[in-house]
């Protein structure tokens, strides 16, 4: 299974060889664990491995120091192997207080490796932790390798005779840890080193110094000081992937850039409007640092302000783009409407997180779909894509600009949490390789009529304001089939409807038919899921599978239309199981719109769905799988 | 399309039937706002109109050019995007006194706080016409509708002085009626570059009908009104030997006599446009006790909102000529996996 150790036989007698490691660094808010973390991901892809982050933070800045919900933590799973989740269970934990042992010890797999720092766990810090004993003291420990530094005191061993302040050198107990968990891992501290340099050298040399020498002090303890225990010194091979050139990338900016190749293949510019909200806000970050694209980014006052300036901005000629997450996206459905009213390009970006009403923010969920495909006034439909993996953010990204503009509508693009922050190697594409799809606008006035459609797409022609002789007047009240006026005729409303939803429902016939991302067409069961779910549930099929089960995983990319043969393709297996961060939305659909008796594998807790929850779903409904084998 | 003719108000009329009541202070504003596109040499390709919802968001069917009649409170929003969509349009916004200050006043206020090239008019008739008579947020305390069947007890908002609150570089007034002053305001609110404010003072026949017939009416408009003037003195009346002079010790206005109680021309506040503060002091002035100020109340231009955040984009795209995504997507750490 993924995460777990291999066996041993390495070439280096002194490393124990494995094929893929999880590994937790859990700390305070300001213990700068996203910064070690993102450090740590860095080394291990430029070591070659193949990768999965989890950045789980809190949703306050700076929570009470020492509180179990300033928690904030950072895991990754990298290994030899092709990995797809960040992991079920870890098997080191860092933990720079009693607040992160507490919060994370539940998930250390047994024997698991605990780092922590023995100058943190104060009776003080202990309390305030909730911890009504010591727990390396009262056993509670005792299934788990422990290993007990004064990470603080060293730190500020090195760090204060450089010229810093006591709290200012304690903050360099970040980089202490990661020297060790470098040495640990066999990997290189310098592009780390490298990478201070770049960030403190010039405006505070001291800090970087500080930084560095603590980092280096970190690697050489490991490798001087007396480290007993079986699980500390390891090697991660390469994994063998896909040849090509690769970086790390995070979901939110692969989202960005895809947006951004989506407009420029449309041969289009874009207007991004946006409201500040997590954990959709580093879109907008991103794509405001993209002004050499001529990419215009406006952080409005709210986000129906947002949504509408967005369809202001494709009303008048540049691709309208709004990024929020489900309470942003609830604000925003009345001007959706309007855009599918006046049948103008947008693409709605819903980073979704755990609800209702404020919920959770910095927690993923799938909650949104019945709000994406149902979520209007009226009947009115739209198309609704799904992202799987960060990587994936960034073709379908352009799929939905694709189809936003073709189709004069707009278009949903779901994400989560998860997938926003969490970050994956991907192999750069080539964008020469790609076909671009531009968008014509209209400017011949003859036989100019503003909704007058495309026969083939049923798509009204885009007359952009400034374009000679095609003045014409629109907007929400029904507009006549043709000229676009006011109208009220009871035949042209139902004439109007019909045609929106024609619209949108051939669309399937333009978007690739569903495949089977594991396993074969027919046969006892079926996991269906989407978005963020892919990693754990091809996992878990795949493990299964390995197994002798009889079972297959679908993932799909269009929620809305849905792919013309998903139907025919669902009913070819004894049972379908539909695995989703919700209580049952896609199952839902589906059921309703092919009339497949799908069940539900439904998580809303926050976190990921794990792989072993994929394998005992598939268990439960195959009791007899493996004695058929 | 060059027009090369110079265009008449009928122009800029469209062949849709106007739907507002027989009466209804709209259609001298309509005439009004086509008559100063016929004087401004508008081009019909290059002018959008964008309104919200309510009677005056009809307003763009019935203008020959670009039109986009969106969602209620919302006009201002989809104004900005259309600017910064493309700047070189000529945006006008047109919504009442419920869709401009009730549901979209957040909208306004940023609207005017960044300075959107656009001229915002704000037909204020002081009630709700299309959903059939309540009052709305410029209605006076007392004032009876279905919603409000004991009178209303809140106190109303005043547009101009909202507008000046956000930061509204141009704020001005004009009246339904008035066909020849709202034809300058309009045109001085065009030549302005950024947000410009123009309230217009609009008689609803049906529901509120005679509510500013107090400083409306013809008869008595020259002593009930009083139309500024930038570097001029505040002096109304048939014979303009009315004015107001400033209490320095109250900072307030009152209204004085020329040749009454010793009081001369020279102790007459002299309108200054750039002035902030006497612009607040005219726009809260109210009948009967002060005339009501129509004109250019304030006009003191700084860059635009599109000007300053396009500028930003162009700058980058100077400092990157020719940036490809191909190198942002390879830009930073990267690694090659051989084959």
């Amino acid at each position: 299974m993924e995460g777990s150790v291999a066996s041993s036989g390495s070439p280096d007698s002194q490393r124990k060889q494995i094929d893929s490691v999880v590994v937790r660094f859990a700390g305070d808010s300001g213990d700068g664990m996203q910064l070690t973390g993102s450090q740590f991901s860095s080394a291990a892809a430029l070591a070659g491995n193949d990768l999965a982050t989890f950045p789980d933070f809190p949703a306050e800045i700076r929570a009470p120091v020492g509180t179990t919900f300033g928690v904030s933590a950072f895991q990754i799973n990298f290994g030899s192997r092709v990995i797809k989740t960040s992991g079920d269970q870890y098997d080191v934990l860092v933990a720079m207080n009693p607040a992160a042992l507490k919060v994370s010890i539940a998930n250390l797999r047994e024997g698991g490796l605990v780092i922590l720092d023995s100058g943190s766990f104060t009776e003080r810090n202990l309390t305030k932790a909730g911890y009504a004993a010591d727990p390396r003291q009262d056993g509670s420990l005792a299934q788990y390798q422990l290993m007990e530094i004064d990470i603080s005191s060293m730190t500020l061993d090195v760090a204060k005779p450089l010229g810093l302040s006591q709290k200012e050198a304690l903050r360099c107990k970040n980089m202490w840890t990661l020297g060790l968990v470098y040495w640990m891992y066999d990997r290189d501290p310098q592009p780390t080193v490298d990478w201070l340099q770049g960030k403190f050298g010039g405006k505070a040399p001291e800090v970087a110094e500080a930084n560095i020498a603590a980092l280096k002090a970190g690697h050489a303890f490991g490798e001087t000081a007396e480290i007993s225990g079986e699980a500390t010194k390891f090697t991660v091979g390469q994994a063998e992937i896909e040849p090509g050139e690769y970086r790390l990338v995070q979901g939110s900016e692969a989202l960005s850039w895809g947006l951004l190749a989506g407009t420029q293949l449309a041969g289009l510019e874009m207007l991004l409007a946006s409201y500040p909200i997590t954990p959709s806000s580093p879109v907008l970050h991103v794509l405001a640092g993209l002004k050499e694209f001529g990419v215009v980014t406006f952080q409005a006052e709210d986000e129906i302000a947002a949504v509408c300036a967005a369809i202001g901005g494709s009303y008048a000629g540049k691709l309208g783009i709004t990024a929020s997450s489900g309470p942003g996206v609830a604000l925003k459905t009345e001007a959706i409407g309007l855009a599918i009213a006046t049948e103008l390009p947008l693409i709605v970006v819903n980073t979704q997180r755990a609800g209702p009403s404020t919920g959770m923010p910095t927690k993923t969920e799938q909650s949104d779909l019945y709000l994406s495909v149902y979520g209007r006034n009226a009947d009115a439909p739209m198309p609704v894509l799904s992202v799987r993996s960060p990587g994936d953010a960034f073709d379908t990204a352009i799929e939905a600009v694709r189809i936003a503009t073709k189709y004069m509508t707009p278009v949903t693009l779901l994400s989560d949490g998860y997938i926003a922050n969490a970050a994956e190697p991907w192999l750069i594409p080539d964008m020469t390789t790609y076909t671009p799809f531009p968008k014509e606008k209209r400017t011949d006035p003859e036989g100019f009529h503003p909704f007058l459609r495309d026969p083939e797409t049923l798509a009204r022609p885009w007359a952009v304001p400034g374009t000679p002789g095609l003045m014409h007047r629109i907007g929400g009240i029904e507009r006549d089939y043709d000229s676009g006026n006011i109208s009220y005729e009871p035949a042209n409303h139902q004439k109007m409807t019909d045609a929106r939803h024609q619209k949108i429902d051939q669309i399937a016939d333009d978007i690739p038919e569903q495949d089977v991302e594991l396993g074969a067409p027919g046969g006892k069961l079926a996991i269906v899921g989407w978005g963020s779910t892919y990693g754990p549930i091809n996992r878990g099929v795949s493990n299964m599978r390995d197994q002798g089960y009889d079972v297959s995983h679908i993932h799909l990319r269009y929620i809305w239309p849905l792919p013309r043969n998903l139907g025919e393709l669902l009913r070819s297996y004894d049972k379908v199981i539909v695995a989703e961060m919700n209580t049952g939305q896609l199952r839902t659909l589906l059921r309703a719109e092919l009339l497949v008796p799908a069940e539900g594998l439904n998580k809303v807790s926050g976190q990921p769905l794990k792989i072993v929850e994929i394998e005992e779903a598939i268990q439960q409904s195959l009791p007899q799988a493996k004695a058929a084998e | 399309m060059n027009a090369p003719t110079k265009l008449t108000p009928a122009d800029f009329a469209t062949d849709q039937e106007v739907r507002w009541c027989p009466g209804c202070g709209d259609y001298a504003i309509l005439k009004g706002v086509q008559k100063t596109l016929a004087d401004i040499g508008a081009s019909p390709d290059n002018t959008v109109f964008v309104s919200g919802i309510g009677c005056a968001a009809r307003f763009p069917y019935y203008v020959n050019s670009y039109g986009f009649h969106t969602i209620h409170g919302r006009a201002a929003a989809f104004a900005t995007g259309v600017k910064l969509s493309n700047p070189e349009l000529d945006v006008w916004v047109v919504g009442g006194d419920g869709d401009s200050l009730s549901i979209g006043g957040n909208h306004l206020f940023h609207l005017l706080r960044r300075n959107v090239d656009v001229q915002y008019l704000l037909f204020n008739n002081e009630i709700y016409g299309l959903t059939k008579g309540q009052y709305s947020p410029t209605s006076r305390v007392g004032t009876r509708s279905p919603s409000t069947p004991q009178g209303s007890v809140d106190q109303p908002a005043n547009a101009l002085q909202f507008s000046l609150g956000a930061g509204a570089r141009f704020v001005a007034r004009g009246i339904d009626i008035s066909q020849k002053h709202l034809t300058e305001v309009l045109t001085r609110a065009h030549a302005h570059k950024g947000a410009s404010m123009v309230e217009i003072i609009q008689n609803c026949v049906v529901y509120n009908d005679g509510a500013f017939e107090q400083f409306t009416a013809k008869k008595t408009a020259a002593e009930t009104q009083i139309a500024v003037e930038d570097g001029k003195p505040l002096l109304f009346g048939k014979e303009k030997d009315k004015g107001l002079r400033l209490d320095p010790k109250t900072l307030t206005l009152e209204v004085v006599t020329i040749g009454e109680n010793g009081v001369t021309e020279d102790d007459i506040l002299v309108h200054d446009e750039k002035n902030r503060i006497i612009a607040g002091l005219l726009a809260r002035m109210s009948a009967p006790e002060f005339p009501v100020a129509i004109g250019v109340l304030y006009c003191d231009p700084v860059e635009s909102y599109e000007s300053g955040l396009l500028g930003q984009v162009e700058a980058e795209e100077s400092r990157h000529p020719g940036a490809q995504l191909n190198n942002l997507l390879r830009d930073g750490n990267t690694w090659t996996v051989g084959d």
